[in-house]
Parts: C-alpha cells; sequence; structure tokens
C-alpha cells in the first residue's frame, strides 16, 4: 500500500501562498477586462450596426470554438514577442503573467458576453420602448435602464462563471507560471511526493469552490426567491 | 368503495387536512367544493396515496391506503384519476397514451389495450384524433382522452381533481357532458370542481371544505336548499352569482 | 513585423520521417475525436444516472449524487486529470499498479483522459438532467402513479423520455465542451490536436500556419456537432410540444 508523507507541505505554504495570489490575480483581472469588454461586446452584437454586430458575433464564436488550453499556449508564444516589440523591452523579460492576464481576458470576455446578452435580451422589450417615449438616446436608455436591470439578473452567472474562470486558471500550468496549482505540482516534484501535494491541491481547490459556490446559491435565493 | 377516518395531515405546523372523515358508497357520485386552499384536492390525492397523510385511515374497497404494507400501484391502477391540468404523455400518441398502462400495468396484449383504447375513444368522441399528439389538441379534447386513459384501466370507481379548471369557458361542457354520461351509468364518482350546474345534476352528495376541514357534508338537496354553516352559503353565494 | 508565410510546410515529410506534417495534424484529429467521443458515451450514460438519483426520493442515494457532482463540479479539470494519472496508479494495490505502470504509455495516458473527461462531464449531465426532469410539470409523475405504474416504470415510461428531450440543446453545449475539454490532455503527455499543433511549432516554426490548421480543425468539430444535435433534436422532437410541429 501506498504509505502517504504530507511532511513537505507545512514548509511550502508561503510558496503555495505566492502561487494563490497569482491565480487570484488571473481571476480578478479576467473577470474586471471580462465583464467591461464583454458588456461592449453584447451591446455591439445587438447593436443594429451590422458590421459592428458581425464583428462581435466573430469574436465571440470563435473565442468559444476553441479550447482555452490553447489560446493560453498560442498567447504564450505570440504576446510575449509583440510586447516586447511595442515597448522596446530587451528580448526575454518575463511576460509569462501579462500574457497569462490578456489571455484569459479575451477569452472569458466571450464567455461573458454572452451571459450579459442573454441578460440585456431578458430586459422587457417595452422598457427601450418606454425609454425611447421619454426621449433618452439608445446610450442612456442602455446606461440608466437597461443594464441596471440586466446585471441584477445576472450577478449569479457572472459570479459562477468567474468560478470557473478560476479553477480554469490552473492551467497557466502550460506556462510554467507557477500559479498556486503550478507551485504544488513544482514541490510535489521536487520533493517526489507528488501523490500528496496533487491531492492536497484538488482538495483546495473544492474548499475554496465549494464555499464560493454555496454563497452563490445563497444570493440566487435572495435575488430569486422561489 | 371509499372509506374516509378521521384523516389529518399537516406540513409542519401547517394543517392542511384536520380530522376528515366521509364515504362514498358503490354508484355514488360525490362533489367536494370549497375555496381554493381549502383541502379538497389534497384530500382527493390522499385516496389513491398521491399525498402521504399522518393519521387517520382511508380504505378503498377495503384495502387501507395508509398501510404501509398495501402494495399502492395495484391500488392506483383500480382507482381512475383525471387531473387539472390533463397530464397526457406528451411524447406518446393519443393511442399509446390509451395503451400504455393497460400493457405495462394490467399486462393486456397490444391489440386488445388498442382496442379498448379506441373504443373508449370513441365514447368520448375523438376517434379521429386517435393519430394525434396531444400537444395537437385543444384542452377539452385533452382532458376527454384523459378520461378515455383512466378508463381504460376498466376502474372500480373515479376521481377527479379539478377537471375544469385549467379549461377555456367553451370547452368546459364538452368535459362535463363525458363526466355526466359516466355518472348516470353508475360510476362511483369523487370530484372536486366549482361546477355547481354539474353538481346539481348528478351528485347525490355535497362535501364542503374549508381551512382543511369537512363543514358541510350533506344531500346535494339539503346542500343547495339550505347550507349550514354561514362560509358555505357566502361560497355558494359567491359562485352562484358568478 | 515580417512573417514568412509558408503554407507548403504541412507538405514537408515530417522530423519522424514516415509521415508529413499533415499527417501529424490529422493523427491528432483522430485522438481528439476517439477521446472525446469514447469520453462522451461514458459521460451520457453516469450523467443520466446520477441525475436520475439526484431526484429519488430515497435521501441517501440523492445525497450521494449531490456530493458526486459537487466533487466534479469544484475540482480544476487539470486537477483531476494528474490525479487520475499520477496520483491513482500509486494508490492501487501494488501488482495492479506495478502492472498498469509497465502498460503502454499511450495506453496509460489515454485511460486516464477517458475517465477523467467521462466523469468530469458526467458531472454536468446529470445537472442538466436533474433540471430537465425537475422542469416537467409535478402533474407528469402524479399522472403515471395514478395510473398504477410503479416509481421505476414512471420513469422510464413518463419522466425520462420527456427529460431526455428537453436535455438535448443543453447537453449540445457539453458535448461541444468535452471536445475543447479534450485539449487538456496535452498537459499530460496524450498527442491529441492541440498538442500536436504544439509540436508542430516547436519542429517547423511556423507558429502562425500550426496555429490556423488547429483553429480551423476545431471549428470544424463545432460545426459537426451543432449540425448532429441539430438533427437529434428534429429527431426527438414531440408534436405540437416544444419546437415539434
Amino acid at each position: 500500500m501506498y504509505e502517504f508523507d504530507w511532511s513537505s507541505i507545512p514548509g511550502a505554504l508561503p510558496f503555495l501562498w505566492d502561487g494563490m495570489k497569482i491565480s487570484l490575480e488571473i481571476t480578478l483581472t479576467a473577470v474586471v477586462i471580462g465583464i467591461v469588454w464583454g458588456t461592449l461586446l453584447a451591446m455591439m452584437r445587438l447593436s443594429s450596426l451590422k458590421p459592428l454586430a458581425l464583428f462581435a458575433a466573430g469574436y465571440v464564436n470563435l473565442f468559444r470554438a476553441v479550447p482555452l488550453v490553447m489560446v493560453l499556449l498560442w498567447f504564450f508564444l505570440i504576446v510575449p514577442k509583440f510586447i516586447e516589440q511595442l515597448f522596446g523591452l530587451p528580448p526575454g523579460t518575463d511576460l509569462r503573467l501579462t500574457s497569462a492576464m490578456i489571455g484569459f481576458a479575451l477569452f472569458e470576455s466571450a464567455y461573458y458576453s454572452e451571459i450579459i446578452r442573454a441578460g440585456i435580451q431578458s430586459v422587457p422589450k417595452g422598457q427601450m420602448a418606454a425609454c425611447s417615449a421619454l426621449g433618452m438616446t439608445y446610450g442612456q436608455a442602455m446606461r440608466l435602464v437597461i443594464l441596471p436591470q440586466a446585471f441584477r439578473n445576472m450577478v449569479p452567472l457572472l459570479l459562477t462563471q468567474a468560478i470557473i474562470l478560476f479553477q480554469d486558471t490552473s492551467l497557466v500550468y502550460v506556462s510554467a507560471l507557477a500559479d498556486f496549482f503550478g507551485a504544488a505540482y513544482k514541490v510535489g516534484d521536487r520533493d517526489g511526493r507528488l501523490v500528496e501535494l496533487l491531492l492536497f491541491a484538488g482538495a483546495v481547490y473544492f474548499v475554496i469552490c465549494f464555499a464560493a459556490s454555496t454563497v452563490v446559491k445563497r444570493l440566487q435565493k435572495k435575488f430569486h426567491p422561489a | 368503495m371509499i372509506k374516509i377516518s378521521n384523516v389529518s395531515k399537516n406540513y409542519g405546523a401547517f394543517d392542511v387536512l384536520k380530522d376528515c372523515s366521509t364515504t362514498v358508497q358503490k354508484g355514488e357520485v360525490v362533489v367536494v367544493c370549497g375555496p381554493s386552499g381549502s383541502g379538497k384536492s389534497t384530500l382527493i390525492k390522499c385516496v389513491n396515496g398521491l399525498e402521504p397523510f399522518q393519521s387517520g385511515e382511508i380504505i378503498v374497497d377495503g384495502t387501507s391506503v395508509g398501510d404501509p404494507k398495501t402494495n399502492l400501484s395495484k391500488l392506483r391502477s383500480r382507482v381512475g384519476m383525471v387531473f387539472q391540468h390533463f397530464e397526457l404523455f406528451p411524447h406518446m400518441s393519443i393511442t399509446e397514451n390509451l395503451a400504455i398502462a393497460q400493457i405495462k400495468v394490467l399486462g393486456r396484449k397490444q391489440d386488445e389495450a388498442m382496442d379498448k383504447g379506441l373504443k373508449l375513444l370513441d365514447r368520448v368522441g375523438l376517434k379521429a384524433h386517435a393519430h394525434k399528439f396531444p400537444g395537437q389538441l385543444s384542452g377539452g379534447q385533452q382532458q376527454r382522452v384523459a378520461i378515455a386513459r383512466a378508463l381504460a384501466m376498466d376502474p372500480i370507481c373515479m376521481l377527479f381533481d379539478e377537471p375544469t379548471s385549467a379549461l377555456d369557458p367553451e370547452m368546459i361542457n364538452e368535459v362535463l357532458d363525458v363526466m355526466t354520461e359516466l355518472a348516470q351509468e353508475g360510476m362511483t364518482m369523487m370530484c372536486v370542481t366549482h361546477e355547481m350546474g354539474f353538481a346539481k345534476r348528478v351528485a347525490n352528495r355535497v362535501i364542503f371544505m374549508d381551512h382543511g376541514r369537512i363543514v358541510e357534508d350533506d344531500s346535494k338537496e339539503a346542500f343547495f336548499a339550505n347550507p349550514r354553516s354561514e362560509r358555505a352559503q357566502q361560497f355558494l353565494a359567491k359562485i352562484l352569482h358568478h | 513585423m515580417n512573417y514568412q508565410w509558408h503554407w507548403g510546410v504541412f507538405l514537408q515529410p515530417s522530423a519522424s520521417g514516415d509521415d508529413t506534417y499533415l499527417g501529424w495534424m490529422l493523427s491528432g484529429l483522430k485522438m481528439t475525436i476517439a477521446l472525446s467521443l469514447s469520453a462522451w458515451v461514458l459521460a451520457l450514460a453516469l450523467g443520466a444516472l446520477i441525475g436520475v438519483l439526484r431526484t429519488a426520493p430515497n435521501k441517501w442515494l440523492a445525497g450521494f449524487a449531490t456530493a458526486y457532482v459537487e466533487l466534479f463540479r469544484n475540482i480544476p479539470l487539470l486537477v483531476q486529470l494528474f490525479i487520475w494519472y499520477f496520483v491513482l496508479p500509486e494508490l492501487l494495490p501494488e501488482s495492479i499498479g506495478n502492472a498498469y505502470k509497465q502498460s503502454n504509455p499511450m495506453l496509460q495516458q489515454f485511460l486516464a483522459s477517458m475517465i477523467c473527461l467521462a466523469l468530469f462531464t458526467s458531472a454536468r449531465v446529470a445537472e442538466q438532467v436533474r433540471a430537465g426532469i425537475n422542469s416537467l410539470p409535478k402533474g407528469q409523475k402524479n399522472a403515471g402513479l395514478a395510473l398504477g405504474f410503479t416509481l421505476p416504470q414512471t420513469y422510464r415510461f413518463v419522466i425520462l423520455p420527456m427529460a431526455f428531450r428537453l436535455v438535448v440543446p443543453p447537453l449540445t453545449s457539453e458535448f461541444l465542451n468535452i471536445f475543447k475539454n479534450s485539449a487538456v490532455c496535452s498537459t499530460i503527455g496524450l498527442l491529441e490536436l492541440a498538442a500536436q499543433g504544439r509540436q508542430l511549432v516547436d519542429y517547423t516554426a511556423q507558429p502562425y500556419e500550426s496555429f490556423i490548421a488547429v483553429t480551423v480543425a476545431y471549428l470544424l468539430i463545432n460545426v459537426t456537432v451543432m449540425f448532429l444535435m441539430r438533427k437529434v433534436e428534429h429527431r426527438v422532437a414531440v408534436p405540437g410540444y416544444l419546437g415539434g410541429k
């Protein structure tokens, strides 16, 4: 039988915590940019300007059709070179975290845009008509009336997507960036205790995500008491 | 045929049924009425064990419904039930709806079940729609199919749970006509309904419920001529001047 | 940027000598499809079972099913994959574990990937099946019971046939997801589509061609899956109900 030895974990906790900070940083950046860019994409997609709507539809469908791992891989290959040239940075600057953030943000905004589009469409059409009747412009109507209602309906979904995103940050493993999972893997590999470290990482993710989704479920009940 | 003795049911502190007792004799038609939330639907669902109850006893044709040893499926196959929202099975054609329980529950042969189903479909005036699906029929037609589906099991009695309250007004009579005919043929029936015209035409007895209690249980003549309780009087006044 | 486009690269003999780079891509595509389809079949069967259990009146069964769903939904796919691939063989009884570790590495990668994707996806399928069952009017179950069906019969003849029809559209997106998620298996060395794309970059130094080719392949998978699922949707449509005529 396998003999467990958990002794490498306590000493590694500061390193693991640093990793967790990177995971959270990526999650937070991607959520914020994702929601902002996603909202713009959703509005473009619903707008009557054909080129805008087409661009948004193409963007969203393309990103939703390809695997996140592949997008991340490509961002690690392409974005660093691009940024180096753009800002005249010396070659070899560590841009893995920046590329990861950009990759996640652009990828997730496609998913956020779909949630937001559904949210906007869930606001009754009469609301827009009422705004027009009051003499508001399209922008005013969106900002003052439609989006506030849409976001209220969407909060649980946006948060659920954030939990999924947090889980997905583990995929930066492909760039050897030491996020929480990467850190756990490195420690396990170094000490020959991969079994324990992987199980520990799984347990930590489970506790965080389970707790977060329980909170979201509570919120959902509060927003939409059945 | 149906004997309900001192049945009570509660969800936590809320009493749904309080000490209800009544009987339905063979061949009798009993109408159960009362304001919404009075427990009448719950009571009728207790009769075939769709709703469990905490105390009291219900005996249907000699079988105790609340007894854990009772084979409820077997009992239910002998008691027909018609629901407010028809509850035909949308993924099956009308003939399949009529045949499935005969085949799977009673073990009848496919042909026999189809024959029986079609005969009953003819009886409710819908033979021409045999090949259609429930979603392609009007509400009134669906409810008539649902009655035929229940009759196909050769039930010893029939339970109706507000069979017309989900129907558009112009479709109510086609369903009541089928029910009236059934009553006149001597079927034992327990009907939760607000259709007082139907009650006056065919009921033997009327039960009035309020807040989970059976407030009146009287012959139809006595009930309509002179309801004893104030609640029943108010209820009748509202419903008859509708 | 002065990038030299060179689409002919796909027809060049590959570094292994016995194939072209296009051949690499196609073998990756085949692996992605084989892995995703086999995992999908398992995920559907398991997911249906767990989804039904979640609606069971028995508290223990329903509790077990809930725990199953929560477990597989709240741990990242990559972590699950590594646990199947690196941890499980260690925890098996020694004789079985050793035999397994000495088997063909490709077989090990494939099995771990298939089990991982199947269980991960089954939890999502189960949630859809449960939602489908719960969205049916409660009266349907009562109507089945009132006709004398037992509870299992009511599920089999009344509830499940409708619930499965209702979940076809949400399952389409899970079906698409399993193809995309299969790319995660490149991390344990399985040579599926994304991994072959990456190999191509290393060997040919033509990243853009390889990137575009892989993207197109995923787009084709997407279009095919959506087309097939739409066929299924039409096939099971109920007349007079939900998209039926």
